[in-house]
Order: C-alpha cells, then structure tokens, then sequence
C-alpha cells in the first residue's frame, strides 16, 4: 500500500477491474457488456460518482461506479485486502469494519454514501510489530484457525467493547436500563454477527475478555 | 448490480420530488435495499441518498411522546434512554432483530419497509407475485414452514420479517410522511402495512414517491413490556413467532404478533380475553388461521410464547 500518496484510479483500470470481477463470476452478461463500452457508454452504462474517504488516516479522492461496494472499494481499489468477502449479503461477518467508529457490514453499503467518513479497516488497527491489544489477544488465545472470518471479529469486537463502553444494551442484558455488564453471554450475543466457520468461538471469547478485563 | 444513477437528497421535500424519477428509489441503510438489487430483485434505475436530511434524532414529542426520525439508526433508537424506560417493548424488539453491525447501519423508516424472507421471493429463478406480479406463488404447494398462518391469500403467504414493527404496532405509533406534491401525512402503523390479497407486490398505505420523515410514539403505554421471539438459532435470525406484550397489572393488555402474517398481526378485539390467560386470548388473536401441515406449529408456538410472557408479567 503506497504511504501519503493518493491513489488514482484510471478510467481504463476500473474497466480492466471490473471485468476480472464478470469474469470470476461469470457474472450477468449486462455486466460484462457495460465494461467493454467504455469508449462509447450506451444508455446502461455504469454512472461514475466522485467520492474521498479517510481510510485508516489516509485520504483517498476516488472516481468509482456507483455500483461499487465499500467492501470493493476497499479491497479492489485500495488494495486493503484485510477485510474479507465472506457472502456479500450481509450474512457473515467478513466484512465488518469501523465507520466514524462504528462497526459495519462493508458489503452492504455502496463507497459513494460515505463521502468524508473515517474507515478503519484491520490493517488501521495494528501492524506486525504494532499489534493492537484485540490483535495480540487473538494471536494469544488462537482466537481463529484458517483466519478468514478474523479481521472482521478483530474489527468487531474493538466496536462491540466501545457499544458496551456507551451503555447500549443488547437482547441478553436482563435489565434494560441498567449498565450492561461484562459477562460472555454478553460477549457471545453482540458478536453473533461474525460467523466463524472454523468454530474458532471459545477461544475469541476468550480473547476479548481478556481484553476487556484490562480495559475495565 | 444493474447500474443506476445516484444523487444525495438535502431536504425531504427534494427526496420526495426526486422520487418521481422513473425508477428512482430512496437508499437509507441499505442493508436490505442493496442486497436485493445484487440479487436483481430490485433494479433501481436512480437511488436517493436520504442520509444527509440530519432525520436522526429523537425529540419529545408535544402530545408526550417521542418522535423518531426516519433515519434514527436501530442501534441508537434501541439505546435510547426514554425508549428503554417508556417503551421497552420497542428497545427489546430492536435488539432482537439482526446484529450488531446490522442495527448500526438500518433505520426506522428502512426497517418497517425491509422486503419479506419467503425463500422464493430470494430465488429469481421461481415463479413469485411478489417479485413478479402474475407469475404465481410457489409457496404454496411448496416449502411453508416460515411462513403465513393468517391473513395470506390465494396469491401470496409471506410474512412480514420485521422485529421493531410488531412492537411498533403493540405501541399505536404513527408514520409521518411527505409525498412528491409537498403534502404531508400520518398514517398510522396498524393501516401502514397491507395483506397481501391479490396484489402482494403492494405492501404498504405509501404511494409512489412517498418519504416517511419519522415515526411517532403515542405517550408511554405503561405497564410491563415484553418482546419474546423465537428462532431457529439464538441469534441472527429471523422470528419464526415473536410476541410483543404490553401487560398492565390488572391482566390486561395488548399483544401484536411476528412471522405470523403479511404485516404485524394484531387484533385489539381479542385483548379483552387476555385476563382469562394465553390460550383463550391466542384462540381470539388467531382465529381463522389457516396454517399448513409445515407451519401449524407456529399456532401452538404463538399461544406458548404468549403463555411464557403472561407467566412473566406476573412474577
Ligand atoms: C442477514 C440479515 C439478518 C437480518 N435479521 C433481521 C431480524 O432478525 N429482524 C429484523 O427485523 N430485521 C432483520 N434484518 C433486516 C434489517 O433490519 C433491515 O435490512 C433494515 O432494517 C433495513 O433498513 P435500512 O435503513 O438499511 O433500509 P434500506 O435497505 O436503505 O431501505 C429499505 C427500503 O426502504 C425504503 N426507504 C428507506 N428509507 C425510506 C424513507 N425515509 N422513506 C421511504 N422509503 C424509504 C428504501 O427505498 C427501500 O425500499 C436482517 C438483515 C440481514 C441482511
Ligand atoms: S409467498 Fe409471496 S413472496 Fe413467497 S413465493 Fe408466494 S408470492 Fe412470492
Ligand atoms: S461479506 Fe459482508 S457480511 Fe458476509
Ligand atoms: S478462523 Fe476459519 S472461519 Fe473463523
């Protein structure tokens, strides 16, 4: 990933992305008639918005299809491949990263509705050498096995514990106006949005308590 | 993804006006408008950002109660400290449904207009009135287990998915709109969603073009309240049946009903039976059910969850 430079996307490159994406796919053959007519854009062909992002502190000034997911974005045109593509649907949990601190779905949401949002991704949060505290716990409690779902659950769970930190209550506390409290069943209902198919899920408990325990 | 143009929308009004687009369509969270559109389901020529109308906050209302505006977030309508001691049905609800991350991003107005879970109304490659008018509805004869014991037709027996709208219809609340002529209106929630009959393609009181601005809590209902749903798994589900109870101390009280039926199911005549217990007051609620062999149970499972909830109420 380029450091302080902006990263500009050509006509022509987008043209050649999208049409790797058809192809892997074997997506809609609409799709695939669209990029070939860059030159000469029929009626249908994909609208180009402008947008700039802040992603992990870096501003990013983008020309995109409006088609294009933030979870695209991000992976496609950025090049942050940290954020994984588990289902696309909003189903899995791959995908989740922070916006203006909160945690998402990057799949469902289109890049062109976050025009000057703060976007932490996993690569945002710590690097090798500078792990930040949810990674290294992870890494200590083997908190995943293949690690495909693990950015999202790492993304996941710093957001949960600041939702906890804000008082939001979730379908396990048992009394809706009191502080929620710090317990697993706590831990294990707000982060039923991650699945992980390894069943890596004791050990992520695991991990985010501990974390939790020293933030606490 | 069909393409479409795209346009951030800076007052409801101009939403409203920009509605008469052909094609045109209003994205707010996006999280159930955007997954349909990847599927085809949807196909927006022209999206309307509703985001930046600053509709995101909760104000008392001067009747005394709380007007929610239709971009206030689940999350945050969830947590909000007057929804969690005034209207704790609504707050359970909310949590109930989705997930962290989803909640985060869906809004009041997306949330009661989120599109129904029938599988083949998923599955473009079935015939579906709803997805396409005319076409037939392959739930019948087919796979019922999730959905509608009440109120279905000959032409369509999907449920309405929604946690938040069954304890919205529970509390009386109002949906505020603007339509593209600049007018406004309220409709209530128990007249917002529609059976399907036979045009279940249509599924609400709103016309083309209409923009919900806020949805309208009636002052507190009192009493002890209650959001009890069940689910294949404990979270990150959808209701099978869900209960929405507000129960006074003297037995009575009012019940709306999930995953029952094409729309929150409630029927405020049959609350008078409350007081005489679950079963008496389910047989009133659900009377003319005509579920099938692979949904009956959601019958049975309606008047226990009602019994769980009257069994609370009173310890
Ligand atoms: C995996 C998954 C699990 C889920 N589980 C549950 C669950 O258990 N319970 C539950 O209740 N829900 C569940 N949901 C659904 C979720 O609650 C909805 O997707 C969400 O509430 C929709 O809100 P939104 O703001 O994202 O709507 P959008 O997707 O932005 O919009 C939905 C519809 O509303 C229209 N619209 C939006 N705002 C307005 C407005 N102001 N005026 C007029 N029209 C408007 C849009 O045009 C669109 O047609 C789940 C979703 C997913 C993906
Ligand atoms: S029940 Fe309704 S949504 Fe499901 S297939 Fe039939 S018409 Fe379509
Ligand atoms: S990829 Fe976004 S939730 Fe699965
Ligand atoms: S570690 Fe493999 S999916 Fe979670």
């Amino acid at each position: 990933m380029q450091e302080g430079k902006e990263f500009q996307l050509s006509r022509r490159g987008l043209a050649i992305v999208t049409a790797a994406a058809a192809a892997a796919t074997g997506g809609p053959p609409a799709a695939q008639a669209q990029t070939g007519a860059a030159a000469s854009p029929p009626a249908s062909a994909p609208a180009m918005e402008k947008v700039s992002l802040v992603v992990n502190g870096q501003r990013h000034a983008l020309e995109l299809d409006a088609r294009t997911t933030l979870l695209d974005t991000l992976r496609e045109h950025l090049h942050l491949t940290g954020s994984k593509k588990g289902c696309d649907h909003g189903q899995c949990g791959a995908c989740t990263v922070m916006v203006d601190g909160r945690r998402i779905y990057s799949c469902l949401t289109l890049a062109v509705m976050h025009e000057g949002d703060e976007v932490t991704t996993i690569e945002g949060l710590g690097k090798p050498g500078d792990l930040h505290p949810m990674q290294a716990a992870f890494v200590k409690h083997d908190g995943y096995q293949c690690g495909y779902c693990t950015p999202g659950q790492i993304c996941a769970s710093v957001a949960m514990l600041a939702e906890i930190k804000a008082g939001v209550p979730s379908h396990v506390s048992a009394d809706l106006t009191a502080a929620p409290q710090l317990t697993a069943d706590e831990i294990r209902e707000r982060m039923s949005g991650n699945i992980c198919r390894c069943g890596a899920y004791s050990n992520i408990v695991e991990a985010i308590t501990e974390v939790a325990g020293r933030q606490a | 993804m069909r393409p479409f143009t795209y346009e951030r929308a800076r007052s409801p009004a101009e939403a409203a006006a920009a509605a008469q687009r052909p094609g045109a369509r209003f994205i707010a969270g996006g999280t159930n408008l955007l997954d349909l559109m990847k599927l085809q389901i949807e196909t927006p020529a022209h999206l309307i950002d509703v985001n930046g109308l600053g509709l995101d906050r909760i104000e008392a209302a001067p009747e005394g109660g709380l007007r929610i505006g239709a971009l206030v977030r689940n999350t945050d309508l969830a947590a909000d400290e007057r929804v969690r001691r005034d209207y704790g049905v609504l707050s359970r609800a909310l949590l109930a449904g989705a997930t962290g991350q989803l909640r985060n991003k869906a809004t009041t107005a997306g949330n009661l207009l989120q599109r129904t879970r029938c599988p083949y109304f998923y599955d473009t490659n079935t015939a579906c009135n709803k997805r396409q008018p005319g076409s037939g509805c392959s739930a019948i004869g087919g796979s019922t287990r999730g959905l509608a014991v009440i109120g279905a037709s000959e032409a369509c027996i999907a449920t309405h998915p929604s946690d938040m709208a069954v304890a919205m219809r529970a509390l009386d609340a109002v949906v505020e709109t603007v339509r593209p002529d600049g007018t406004e209106r309220a409709i209530p929630v128990a007249a917002f969603h529609r059976l399907p009959g036979d045009t279940p393609h249509i599924e609400t009181a709103l016309e083309a073009g209409e923009f919900i601005t806020a949805v309208t809590l009636p002052p507190p209902a009192g009493g002890r309240q209650f959001y009890r749903k069940v689910r294949d798994r404990a979270s990150y589900a959808f209701a099978l049946v869900s209960v929405a109870a507000v129960v006074q101390r003297d037995g009575t009280g009012r019940v709306a009903l999930g995953g029952v039926a094409h729309k929150p199911w409630r029927v405020e005549a049959a609350e008078g039976e409350l007081p005489r217990g679950a079963g008496p007051a389910m047989a009133a609620i659900l009377e003319g059910a005509r579920p099938t062999h692979e949904n009956a149970f959601k019958v049975k499972l309606a008047e226990r969850a009602l019994a769980a909830v009257l069994a609370e109420a009173k310890g």
